[in-house]
């Protein structure tokens, strides 16, 4: 299995949950259906035009009716995002295999799964919304909730326990490192760019090589850079997490995002940047950490409020070996790899668990604030945008891309702060993909069909799709591909004592056959010639001669083996020269029949095969039969 | 001593030691080297009479250096040094007969005729030598006192130079032509080159592989054509290619069966002759070469690729051009025609451009070659389904598969012709004689898509519209090229209701994230164009109906841009905001625009910017903004102490701004509120200019002491008028001067003025000098009326400052004036020979190295360094 995202829009459709009581979202009016039935009052609140489910909020799962996970043997992961519905799998479907990821996408994905634990469970909500889930129900309301799919699987948060447990099953590895499943295929994880330990995989067999490209970026961030060359030859290159916003350019996304930073702080107002714990506000602090003494924002704070914020710094600076050369190079002076251990130093940067405790004392504004969660439902966010809502001297920027920030924004309405869209994705966008493409010449693509063909809101974007020869195989939800490969040859090796006793015959330049007499052992797809076991030595006991016999195929005289083809011009010719004459000659769909009217005999002459049919006639069958193998080699 | 003693050595001692002895400051300036120089030169004026015979010193240092050229163990360290040589020897010849000059220093000879000896001599002193011999061949009578030795043909015959080894070094080939090229100036020359096979050599030569030498052999070719036909055609009048002289036959048959020829190159090398015959040479003859020459150039036409697109427009707009064709029908409107039809778009643009630069073209022609040049537009609309709303865009439908396919072939062709088609529209637009009717409305609508499909939001209907759009996304060169003539269509007579399509388009450009530095830049500028060009409509809005609303958008933007983290961004949004600023200060829409948002509290943050670029538009921008009343806080007269802010504020980065930039920048702004009288400065004008003056006095930076000192300047001026002696004025009868009243003569005379200006004048930086120097002479002017009246005494004032400006000249800075009189102050000027100090400081840094003595002692110095380092070696 190729990765365990977790479809987190799903939270959308639910209120957020505040973490300071909110009499605004409280006393939101309960939804009624237009005959005035207020049975679902309780379950579905109204806000500025849009429903919202007010219960715990709810996550869609992958895909588990179209297989039994339980028969998954190994589950591959790309990057820590893609982790994130690793422990439904693991704890609820009887998963009993092994999955792969490398130690920073284990320890950051750990940190995002509890950091979204804690922002559920430290917000405890009694009330647990089940009634319009029902599918006669779900029918009669209203957009997006009507159309929302598969709701009946939606799940709960996890619990840190689940969380433990799940990540228990993972084997870290390495880049490059090369990992034997089963004997059958060898996975090797590659520096894909894209995050702090992420990773393109290598699925190879000893004729066949499958990559799977996920999230990766070809930008200069803080990440190792992404390694192409070891896609290169690739069969089949499965290609998947491509940027979400192919029209923002990250570079003028920052520029967007600081310029519109200090546009507010200047005139007063606080910023609310809603993001993940790691990631891309690595990048922004270490922009931020430029651009304030030149914006003249150094007096102004910045907080980075999470439940993990602090591990989340401190992680980031201890796993060198993942970032890029000039990071890792630093390491050796020694300073820290990224910038922001001096914002912290020089309290330009003061990071807190949760706006309760210090952080309250601390608090100053105008500020900025970097905290989760990006979707806004859940998470210290809430809170800020209660706060600062009002005002239209605040302003939220949005860097992360996985929401619409429309939605998002949807129960905060009416909204006086501004917000600016600035979604941040390193992630390759087509151009880069085409790029990489040429580069790394696969013999067949296959992605989702939405990269093959321009996004539907930009229809005449030709650019915006994916343009390769030949054409792109595309598949949707659900789809059964059949990749466009057969798997025809198996190495097999050969003991040594063995291969010593074959004698090869050069039956052309360059090209010696030989007869192999072995017994083919096969184990955990790992198949071996080894020699025959010696025929048993006539003076053992008579019960283990049987024994013997039974086990090892008789080993006859081996009759030598022919090759070569018959020219049936020249095999007529030595027939008409050894006697025979009144010859007849028949082209068939598969070769020639040599019918020898007098003596009643057929000669069948076939690309594999010689058949001579002739009455009881032993004679004239061996004389028949060495003419024919004259025209034959034997080894 | 008497006052007038004192003066008298005042004035030798000024005269004499003028400029200061070398201290240590004057030896880290090149610049007061050089005047230190040019004081202990004392005969340098040289260079005044350049036509002047050899010196004598020159002639007796020319033996010894023709021997170093000529010893091979000598070798000349500097290619440089003999390229001064020969040009000196260019000017001594032009001046003096060659003959006498060889006659008088036969080294020149014995140096020709030893390079003749090939073994002996370094690539380079052959060049020299071949193109020396050349310089005196040039005259007819040394052409045959060289050729007396058969020296010439040594040098340039089949059996000379060419058949050495030193012929496979470039600059030996190069040589040869140029020594060739001079050579060829008289009849004598013309038989030299026939009988010694020159021409042959030059043949072969256009193909050389260095295109130095194969450019110079086509030049050659032409100047060789152009000799041979000078005298035929003064006898006979345009006669027929047949009865051409033998040489010119030669030349016309080689380039008539290089036309022929299948090889490119070769017909290059062809066209490239003929485009230079026809530059350079407009006699009659020229004609009868096109007659003869223009059928095989039609033929070039009928080949399937054309060969040599680009040296075939050449040939053609040279042609074109030539005086001699401009009545004459001789085909070539017909062959221009059928070349425009048949180039590729991108090599017709260029043919299709200089047509329409032609004044004497054909009209049919003309409306042939726009349409050309419309055509990759016109594309673009076509592609894009927008029809065109005027006509002419799509007139010229020919061709318009073979531009389609130039802009559907790669990214980097479509970018090509659309970016030279922009440009080359651009550089019609202003021209008078320009196509008419012009389609502004078409190439407004053509722009504006063009930099829709780069920014994504075209929504084009064709498929060519979708590849278009593919291909142009985020394309920064065609952005570029299509906002500069969105600028330029900005001069011209739009629909109305296109404009709101162009601020659309612009705007869309200033907010877009993913516009890079440059364009936007651009954008600014295009954008700053529409609106200073839009038409003011009378009644209660000063603007139409479009500015205000555009207003009201730009401001956000443009305070975004303002707070961006690149540098270049800001400072392109601060030149913008300044520039909009001082036409539309007084404007109501603009202001209530202005004053309802941040941008002029930002742009007061951006005075402290860590980029100096940055904080001197800053600078400039808040002064435009207080200059206009528009500093928000300004405006309010409750807040006075905000102007003082703004002017201690300058005045701290004048005196504490670590780069140059932002203080010039100050100085420009506190001279410009000086000349306009700001409310500031008008408050006490004297103590402001003593002050800014005594920071600026202490700047290490000489062109922030240069601005300084045009600040006195300005402020002279309003004490005492403009200067006179406008050499372009016509003098009018002269009234008599007012006398000065004595408190203005005591302000004009007060110690922080004249001092910064005496210390100016000692400045180790020329231009600085030379600025102080004009503003001494325009107060001494000023006040010499007044002063003449008045006797100065001995005073102990004329003592200190005598003893000041000592110190001065002598490096001292430290010590002060004091507080002379006025009157002793006066003394000082009156004795200066300021006129004579002007004089030395205009003369360049340099002159005294450009003297040919300097460089030939400086040649053989280099010798004896040369043998002093290979001595050290042993």
């Amino acid at each position: 299995m190729l990765d365990c995202g977790l479809d987190m829009t799903s939270t959308l459709n639910f209120l957020p949950l505040p973490l300071v009581q909110s009499p605004r979202l409280s006393n939101l009016p309960g939804w009624s259906l237009k005959d005035g039935n207020a049975f679902l009052d309780k379950e579905l609140k109204e806000c500025s035009g849009h429903v919202f489910v007010d219960s715990v909020p709810e996550f869609c799962l992958p895909e588990t009716e179209l297989i039994d996970l339980s028969t998954v043997d190994v589950i591959l992961i790309s990057n820590y995002h893609c982790m994130m519905a690793l422990p439904y799998i693991t704890e609820h479907t009887g998963f009993t295999g092994t999955v792969y990821a490398t130690e920073p996408t284990v320890q950051i994905g750990r940190l995002l799964m509890e950091e979204l634990v804690n922002f559920i469970e430290r917000v405890p909500k009694a009330q647990s919304a089940s009634l319009w889930k029902n599918k006669d129900i779900q029918r009669l309301l209203p957009s997006p909730l009507k159309d929302a799919v598969e709701v009946s699987t939606w799940r709960r948060c996890y619990t840190m326990q689940e969380v433990n447990s799940a990540l228990s099953k993972i084997q870290l590895v390495g880049y490059s490192q090369k990992i034997e499943l089963f004997g059958a295929v060898q996975v090797t994880p590659l520096s894909s760019g894209y995050a702090l330990g992420s990773s393109n995989w290598i699925i190879q067999s000893h004729y066949e090589k499958v990559s799977y490209v996920s999230g990766s970026s070809l930008l200069t961030t803080h990440p190792q850079p992404m390694d192409q060359a070891s896609l290169k030859n690739s069969d089949v290159l499965v290609l998947t997490g491509l940027t979400q916003i192919p029209t923002a350019n990250p570079d003028g996304m920052v520029g967007e995002f600081c310029s519109n930073l200090a546009l507010t702080v200047r005139n007063g107002g606080n910023v609310l940047v809603p993001c993940y714990p790691s990631g891309v506000i690595y990048d922004l602090l270490e922009c931020l950490y430029q651009y304030i003494d030149s914006a003249g924002l150094s007096n102004i704070p910045f907080y980075f409020i999470s439940p993990v914020a602090n591990s989340s710094l401190e992680f980031s600076q201890i796993f060198a070996e993942w970032l890029c050369h000039n990071k890792q190079s630093k390491v050796y002076l020694p300073e820290p790899p990224f910038p922001h251990a001096e914002l912290i130093q020089t309290n330009k940067l003061k990071h807190y668990p949760s706006i309760h405790g210090d952080f309250s004392n601390d608090f100053r504004q105008p500020c900025v604030v970097f905290t989760g969660h990006p979707s806004l439902r859940f998470g210290d966010v809430v809170h800020f945008m209660e706060l600062w809502g009002k005002s239209s001297l605040n302003t939220v920027i949005f860097t992360e891309p996985d929401f619409s920030y429309l939605e998002a924004l949807a129960p905060y309405q009416p909204l006086a702060m501004k917000c600016i869209y600035c979604p941040i994705d390193t992630r390759l966008n087509f151009i880069q993909v085409s790029k990489l493409l040429k580069e790394v010449q696969p013999l067949h693509v296959v992605c989702p069909e939405q990269y093959t063909q321009p996004p539907p809101a930009q229809s005449h974007r030709m650019d915006l799709m994916i343009d390769c020869q030949p054409p792109a195989m595309s598949y949707r939800r659900a789809d059964v591909l059949a990749l466009p490969f057969k798997r025809r040859y198996e190495k097999i090796e050969i003991m040594p004592e063995l291969a010593d006793s074959l004698v090869p015959m050069e039956i052309k330049p360059g090209i010696s056959l030989a007869t192999v007499s072995a017994v083919l052992h096969t184990k955990d797809n790992k198949h071996v010639l080894q020699p025959p076991p010696r025929p048993a030595q006539p003076t053992s006991g008579k019960k283990r001669k049987q024994r013997v016999s039974e086990d090892v195929p008789d080993c006859q005289v081996l009759k030598p083996l022919l090759s070569g083809s018959i020219p049936v011009e020249q095999f007529v010719q030595t027939l008409e020269k050894h006697g025979f004459s009144d010859i007849k000659v028949e082209d068939t769909a598969k070769g020639h029949i040599v019918l020898l009217q007098e003596a009643e005999t057929l000669i069948q002459i076939e690309e594999d095969s010689t058949h001579i049919i002739c009455d009881n006639d032993e004679m004239l069958r061996v004389r028949l039969r060495d003419l024919v193998l004259k025209f034959l080699q034997k080894f | 001593m008497d006052g007038q003693t004192r003066l008298g050595m005042l004035h030798r001692l000024l005269v004499l030691f003028w400029p200061p002895p070398q201290t240590e400051s004057v030896i880290l300036s090149p610049l007061s080297f050089s005047i230190y120089r040019g004081h202990k030169i004392q005969h340098s004026d040289w260079h005044k009479e350049p036509l002047r015979i050899m010196d004598p010193e020159c002639s007796r240092l020319l033996p010894a250096l023709c021997a170093v050229l000529a010893d091979p163990r000598q070798p000349v360290a500097d290619d440089t040094c003999l390229e001064k040589l020969l040009d000196w020897f260019k000017k001594v010849t032009e001046a003096e007969s060659s003959l006498l000059l060889l006659q008088e220093n036969p080294c020149l000879v014995e140096l020709l005729s030893h390079v003749l000896r090939p073994q002996d001599v370094s690539p380079r002193v052959l060049s020299f030598s071949l193109r020396l011999a050349g310089t005196f061949a040039a005259q007819e009578d040394c052409f045959q006192y060289l050729q007396q030795g058969d020296l010439l043909l040594g040098l340039f015959g089949e059996a000379g130079t060419l058949g050495w080894a030193a012929w496979n070094v470039p600059t030996v080939r190069s040589g040869w032509i140029q020594g060739l090229s001079s050579l060829a100036q008289h009849p004598s020359a013309l038989h030299f080159l026939a009988d010694s096979g020159a021409v042959d050599t030059v043949f072969s030569l256009q193909g050389d592989p260095s295109l130095f030498v194969a450019s110079a052999a086509s030049q050659l070719l032409v100047h060789i054509l152009a000799l041979s036909m000078h005298g035929e055609a003064v006898e006979h009048h345009s006669p027929q290619g047949s009865a051409w002289p033998t040489c010119a036959q030669k030349i016309v048959g080689h380039v008539e069966e290089s036309l022929r020829s299948t090889a490119a190159p070769q017909v290059t090398q062809a066209l490239n002759v003929l485009t230079t015959t026809f530059g350079r040479c407009h006699s009659p003859w020229t004609e009868v070469l096109w007659e003869q020459l223009s059928p095989l150039v039609a033929c070039l036409l009928e080949r399937d690729p054309i060969p040599a697109g680009h040296s075939l427009v050449d040939l053609l707009l040279s042609v074109a051009r030539s005086p001699v064709f401009s009545s004459a029908d001789c085909g070539l409107w017909e062959t221009v025609a059928q070349t425009l039809s048949r180039l590729s778009p991108t090599q017709a643009g260029p043919l299709a451009l200089g047509t329409l630069k032609l004044q004497h073209c054909p009209q049919a022609l003309r409306t042939q070659a726009f349409g050309i040049l419309l055509q990759p537009l016109a594309c673009v609309l076509k592609a894009t389904t927008q029809a065109p709303t005027s006509p002419g865009l799509l007139d010229g439908t020919l061709g318009g598969s073979m531009t389609v396919d130039a802009l559907l072939s790669s990214k980097s062709a479509c970018a090509g012709l659309l970016c030279q088609t922009l440009a080359q529209l651009e550089e019609l637009h202003p021209l008078p004689h320009r196509p008419s009717p012009w389609p502004q409305a078409s190439l407004l609508e053509a722009v504006v898509t063009i930099l829709q499909l780069c920014d994504g939001s075209a929504a084009p209907g064709s498929s060519v519209g979708g590849r278009l759009c593919g291909t142009l996304a985020g394309c920064v060169r065609v952005q570029r090229a299509a906002l500069d003539f969105l600028g330029t269509l900005s001069q011209g007579t739009s629909p109305q209701e296109l404009v709101p399509q162009v601020f659309a388009v612009l705007l869309e450009y200033l907010e877009s994230p993913d516009s890079s530095p440059t364009v936007l830049k651009k954008a600014f500028q295009a954008t700053l164009g529409w609106l200073l060009s839009s038409p003011k409509t009378p009644g209660c809005s000063d603007f139409g109906p479009h500015i205000p609303l555009f207003l009201g958008e730009l401001f956000p933007v443009l305070q975004k841009r303002l707070c961006s983290p690149c540098w270049e961004v800001r400072d392109s949004a601060l030149e913008f905001f300044t520039n909009l600023s001082r036409h539309w200060g007084g404007q109501a829409d603009f202001r209530q625009a202005l004053f309802s948002s941040e941008a002029p509290t930002l742009t007061q943050q951006l005075l402290r910017d860590p980029e100096s670029y940055v904080r001197a538009s800053a600078v400039t921008a808040m002064a435009q903004l207080s200059s206009q009343g528009l500093h928000a806080t300004l405006a309010s007269p409750e807040h006075p102490e905000a102007e003082q802010g703004l002017l201690r504020e300058f005045l701290n980065i004048l005196s504490a701004d670590s780069e140059g930039f932002p203080r010039r920048a100050v100085v420009q702004v506190f001279t410009q509120w000086l000349r306009d009288g700001h409310a500031e400065v008008a408050r006490d004008t004297e103590q402001f200019v003593a002050t800014v003056l005594q920071v600026v006095s202490q700047d290490l930076d000489w062109e922030v002491r240069v601005q300084g000192l045009e600040l006195a300047q300005v402020f002279l001026t309003q004490k005492l008028g403009q200067p006179g002696h406008c050499p372009y004025t016509v003098a009018l009868p002269e009234a008599p001067l007012p006398r000065l009243r004595p408190e203005v003569l005591r302000t004009l005379c007060q110690p922080w003025l004249l001092e910064f200006a005496f210390r100016a004048l000692f400045d180790c930086d020329r231009p600085v000098a030379q600025k102080a120097c004009n503003l001494l002479l325009f107060l001494r002017d000023k006040t010499a009326p007044y002063a003449g009246t008045q006797e100065t005494g001995d005073s102990p004032h004329l003592d200190s400052m005598e003893a000041a400006l000592q110190r001065w000249q002598a490096g001292e800075q430290g010590q002060p004036l004091g507080d002379p009189e006025p009157e002793a102050m006066l003394a000082v000027l009156r004795s200066l020979d300021l006129e004579g100090l002007q004089g030395r400081l205009a003369e360049s840094s340099d002159h005294v190295e450009k003297s040919p003595q300097s460089l030939l002692q400086d040649m053989l110095a280099t010798v004896d360094i040369l043998e002093e380092n290979e001595a050290d070696c042993y």
